[in-house]
């Protein structure tokens, strides 16, 4: 196990220090000048340069780069540009707001897809499959703005019972948790519309086992052999997907965030990836790429202790 | 007393969106308790239907559409979902053939096992516990306690089998149904399975249900037989009176079609069946059986549904309409003698392959974080010869390492050390790809499922052709009448050139894959268990056209199966192998009789015998073969072995005892010390 560990963690600074690196040069190779993005496009050539000269951007690249890493190694990751704001700051602000949003989605989206995909698998070709299945398909098809629109127009513009944009203010007259509501259905309906799919194919998958007839054969009523033996099988092949959704919830959901203003971490990202804002794209990929080492690790200890035949 | 099970003119139907076929029809049998019903049959035959059928378990679309089965005299089909559970695993229970995916993988072997006396009635968990050790003692697991802890996946084949048997005797049931539960188990494995539920028998009483196709294992289980053809039960009886004197056509043909361990090299030639069952079969009002009975005659045979009619023998039941005709003509057939074949001497059979001291390891890997961990002695120190004209034959258990030996005389990888030479060249030193297209034409494979070098998408003419044309060089036409001359060899008839290889049955393919072989004309041809996965009365014609085809071309023939009544059936020379190590080779004569290896001694013993009066085997192997990453001081087979010498064989390399000229076996034991009796 401490070899396990040892093994995750330096994989692990290993990937940061790489991908840092990546983003930085990635960023400086790039079209844009960011001192012209600060200054404005009617500065001369000469305050141009001070500026260039001030912020210490005529130095190499390398320079720069590992003096970014000694600092973000102290845990100081800069002045944001656009935000006029240190990094640190933004940063746990946005990533606050989008993980109140994705922990409460995760919460909704896998109790709600494990239940749906398993009742669906558990009987095949059933009444009951044929309707899941419609309805998972038809939530995963629709784009995610498409549908966000839609209920935009039903709940907001239709019915007038939620707010049209989220962006966690209390100010205009509606409570934090009603702004949750809209972003949070766009993403449980069309992930879980994916999610669903995976679950009970595989679920189908495992009921035609030969296990479950021998659990059939023994005298067992079909629920139980559902719960007690098909269950934990069938969530084997999904487990990793279901983990994966974790990335897609923290960093994946751009289009929600707009369509509904929320002021998440997506946002922050692609504002400060248009407008060169280097110090928040390091800090928020390096927080991306943390996430998805993390599920990672979390899915590889998770699918150990759900499958005894892979080992340690 | 009532019957454990009774099944009463049960017929039952499959339908799907093409239609409804007859799966099973108008099959009556009946087990009293603690008697033994064997079923047999070959595949397609419904035995396994009927086995689901008699659990209410019958697959999505099917049904019995008439009759009754009656499970302690209740009608299995009034009963409700509670009464049916009830019954299930408490008063009768399933073994089924693979074992490994019946059991649930992700729970441990001892909470599969508690949960059926907690489905029953018991409400101590401890008391649960309590018996499910004590089946595993029954069923002589090792170590019953550890074993509960463990997953499926932690133990052999044979473990497994054995899980799955004391989970079936956990509530003492009354009938065990047990459908192919030795198939896919090496030989000695299978004896003691068969061993166990013999004994088990014995001291429980229980009734048993078997569905098997192997004649040998339903001969060593039950009292009575039922012998199926086309879902209808054609011949039935106490095993005696079926065995000894067949009445039906089809029990006599599969009885003559298999291979004899006790008949010799120059025996005559298998009889088999002629043609297959075709699906249009079942829906025959009248013998299913005869598009393929020489005995057939429209009139008798075709018009009306044929009765089961009282045949010789006591309580011998059978489908036939010509019992008497049947019966003379194989009274007259048993005292004709045959022709037997002749084994002829070595001037026409020079040395073709020489194998040499040829080893094979594989390192194994430490993992993902790398580094070599063992290796694998997948063969070591292999010496033997294929001469023209002559098989050799390859004998031994899954992982006694006779697959790899075929994988490097194929090419499909290279030895690590020891030579195997075929003329100029070291077929051990040259993978496939090295190999110049002639040395590619000289060697060719048959596998045991022909499906893996067939192309589906291409016709036969196509897959007969393309070695024709790459190995031979022929131009197209002279390739596609060489493959009609090639597909006649095979005795396919002429039409089958345009058809697809889904459309073809089983041993067609392997027709096929024969001629395929048999396209480039070449010297040495290695057959994979070239029949084992073909139903036996299919067996029987593939053997006889391999042994004509080698008569016709003189091919070397190396013959890989674990099957020795075949074996004995077809070949010249034996190296029985274990563990990578040739531990016994010599001419087959010498091999099959005494003085033995304890190795092929117990392989011998191990055969079941489509003979009731077989004696039971006296040598039942414990364990399993050890890995082979463990490091081999002594005698590979000392750790099974009956006869160990301890502080001699598991510490000492056995020498090479020679009874004979040309017969080796490695053995501390002294020539009249080896084993002579099974
Ligand atoms: S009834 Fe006729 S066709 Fe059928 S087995 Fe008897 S003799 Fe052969
Ligand atoms: S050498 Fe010893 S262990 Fe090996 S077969 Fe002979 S008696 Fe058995």
């Amino acid at each position: 196990m401490a070899r396990f560990w040892a093994k995750q963690l330096a994989n692990m600074a290993i990937t940061l220090f790489a991908v840092s690196f990546l983003v930085f040069v990635l960023n400086e190779l790039s079209p844009g000048d960011v001192v012209r993005k600060i200054i404005g496009p009617y500065a001369t050539q000469d305050q141009v340069e001070r500026v260039t000269q001030q912020m210490g951007l005529d130095r190499p690249v390398l320079v720069r780069y590992f003096e970014w890493m000694g600092n973000a190694l102290r845990g100081d990751f800069g002045q944001s540009l656009i935000y006029k704001r240190p990094v640190a700051e933004v940063l746990w602000d946005r990533l606050g707001n989008t993980l109140l949003l994705a922990g409460v989605c995760f919460a909704i989206i896998v109790p709600f897809s494990v239940f749906l995909g398993v009742l669906a698998g558990m009987r095949e070709r059933s009444w009951i499959d044929r309707s899941v299945s419609v309805f998972s398909s038809v939530c995963a098809s629709i784009p995610e703005f498409a549908m966000g629109v839609f209920l935009l127009a039903i709940f907001v513009v239709g019915l007038g019972w939620l707010p049209g944009a989220s962006p966690l203010r209390s100010g205009d007259g509606w409570p934090i948790w009603t702004q949750l509501v809209l972003p949070a259905m766009v993403v449980v309906l069309y992930d879980s519309g994916y999610l669903i799919a995976m679950i009970r194919t595989s679920m189908v998958e495992v009921m035609r086992q030969p296990f479950i007839r021998t659990a059939v054969l023994k005298g067992m009523d079909f629920k139980s052999v559902v719960l007690r033996h098909a269950l934990r099988n069938a969530l084997i092949a999904p487990f990793t997907v279901i983990l994966l959704q974790i990335n897609y919830l923290v960093a994946g959901l751009v289009v929600v965030e707009m369509v509904f203003a929320y002021p998440g971490f997506g946002r922050m990202m692609l504002e400060a990836a248009l407008a060169k804002d280097i110090a928040v794209i390091e800090a928020g990929t390096l927080v991306a790429v943390f996430v998805t080492m993390m599920t990672q690790i979390v899915g590889d200890l998770g699918y150990r202790a759900l499958d005894p035949r892979i080992r340690l | 007393m009532t019957d454990v099970l009774r099944l009463e003119n049960v017929s039952i139907e499959y339908t799907n969106r093409k239609g409804t076929m007859r799966i099973v029809d108008d099959v009556s049998f009946h087990i009293a308790p603690g008697e033994a019903l064997g079923l047999v049959g070959e595949s397609g035959c419904g035995k396994s239907t009927l086995a689901l059928a008699a659990m209410r378990y019958l697959p999505r679309g099917m049904r019995v559409s008439k009759g009754r089965i009656l499970f302690d005299g209740a009608d299995l089909a009034t009963l409700d979902d509670a009464a049916l559970r009830r019954i299930r695993g408490n008063r009768v229970a399933m073994v089924y053939q693979d074992p490994m995916s019946s059991l649930n993988p992700v729970i441990t072997i001892g909470r599969q096992l508690v949960e059926v006396p907690l489905l029953h009635g018991e409400t101590d968990a401890r008391k649960a516990h309590e018996r499910a050790v004590r089946m595993l003692h029954e069923v002589r697991l090792p170590d019953p306690e550890r074993m509960m802890t463990r997953y499926p996946h932690e133990l052999s084949g044979g473990q497994q089998q054995r899980v799955v048997i004391a989970m079936a005797l956990m509530a003492e049931p009354a009938l065990l149904i047990m459908d192919e539960p030795t198939t896919g188990l090496d030989v000695t494995i299978e004896a003691a399975i068969l061993d166990l539920v013999r004994e088990l028998r014995r001291r429980f009483g229980t009734a048993i249900l078997f569905i098997s196709h192997n004649l040998g294992t339903v001969a060593r289980i039950c009292d009575k037989i039922g012998v199926l053809y086309a879902g209808r039960l054609v011949e039935t009886g106490p095993i005696r009176s079926v065995f000894g004197t067949p009445a039906h056509p089809y029990t006599n043909g599969l009885l003559a079609a298999l291979p004899r361990i006790e008949a010799g090299r120059t025996a005559a030639p298998l009889r088999p069946i002629a043609g297959t069952l075709q699906a249009a079969d079942r829906a025959r009002t009248g013998c299913a059986f005869a598009p393929r009975c020489s005995f057939a005659v429209p009139a008798l045979c075709e018009a009306a549904p044929v009765p089961l009619v009282p045949a010789d023998g006591a309580g011998q039941l059978a489908r036939c309409a010509r019992l008497d005709v049947v019966a003379a003509a194989v009274r007259g057939e048993r005292h004709a003698a045959h022709g037997a074949r002749l084994a002829g001497d070595e001037a026409d059979a020079p040395v073709l392959l020489s194998v040499r001291d040829l080893s094979k390891r594989y390192p194994v890997g430490g993992g993902l974080s790398g580094g070599v961990k063992g290796e694998v002695r997948a063969l070591t120190d292999v010496t033997l010869e294929a001469r023209a004209r002559r098989t050799l034959a390859i004998v031994g258990e899954s992982g006694s390492g006779k697959s790899t030996l075929a994988k490097v005389l194929s090419g499909l990888t290279e030895a690590s050390a020891g030579e195997a030479r075929l003329g100029d060249f070291d077929l051990g030193a040259t993978g496939i790809d090295k190999r110049p297209q002639d040395l590619k034409r000289r060697i060719q494979m048959v596998f045991q499922n022909p499906d893996s070098t067939l192309n589906p998408s291409h016709t036969v003419e196509h897959a007969v052709m393309r070695p024709l044309r790459l190995l031979r060089g022929l131009s197209r036409s002279a390739a596609k009448a060489e493959a009609a001359r090639l597909l006649e060899k095979v005795r396919l008839p002429a039409e089958m050139l345009r058809r697809m290889p889904h459309q073809l049955s089983g041993g067609q393919r392997q027709r096929v894959a024969l001629a395929r072989a048999f396209a480039g004309d070449p010297q040495l041809v290695l057959a994979d268990e070239p029949v084992s996965a073909l139903d036996v009365s299919v067996q029987a014609a593939i053997v006889n056209l391999l042994a004509d085809l080698q008569a016709a071309s003189g091919i070397a023939l190396v013959l890989i199966s674990h099957d020795l009544a075949l074996v004995r059936h077809m070949a010249d020379t034996v190296a029985v192998m274990y563990l990578g190590r040739i531990v016994e080779y010599g001419p087959a004569d010498a091999v099959f009789a005494p003085p033995w290896h304890p190795y092929t001694a117990a392989l011998l013993a191990a055969v079941p015998r489509p003979d009731p009066d077989a004696p039971e085997p006296s040598i039942i192997l414990a364990g399993s073969m050890p890995s082979p990453l463990e490091e081999m001081k002594g005698c590979p087979f000392a750790s099974r072995c009956p006869r160990r010498i301890d502080g001699l064989c598991d510490t000492t390399p056995p020498p090479v005892r020679t009874p004979a000229a040309g017969h080796d076996i490695a053995c501390h034991l002294d020539l009249d010390t080896l084993p002579a009796t099974l």
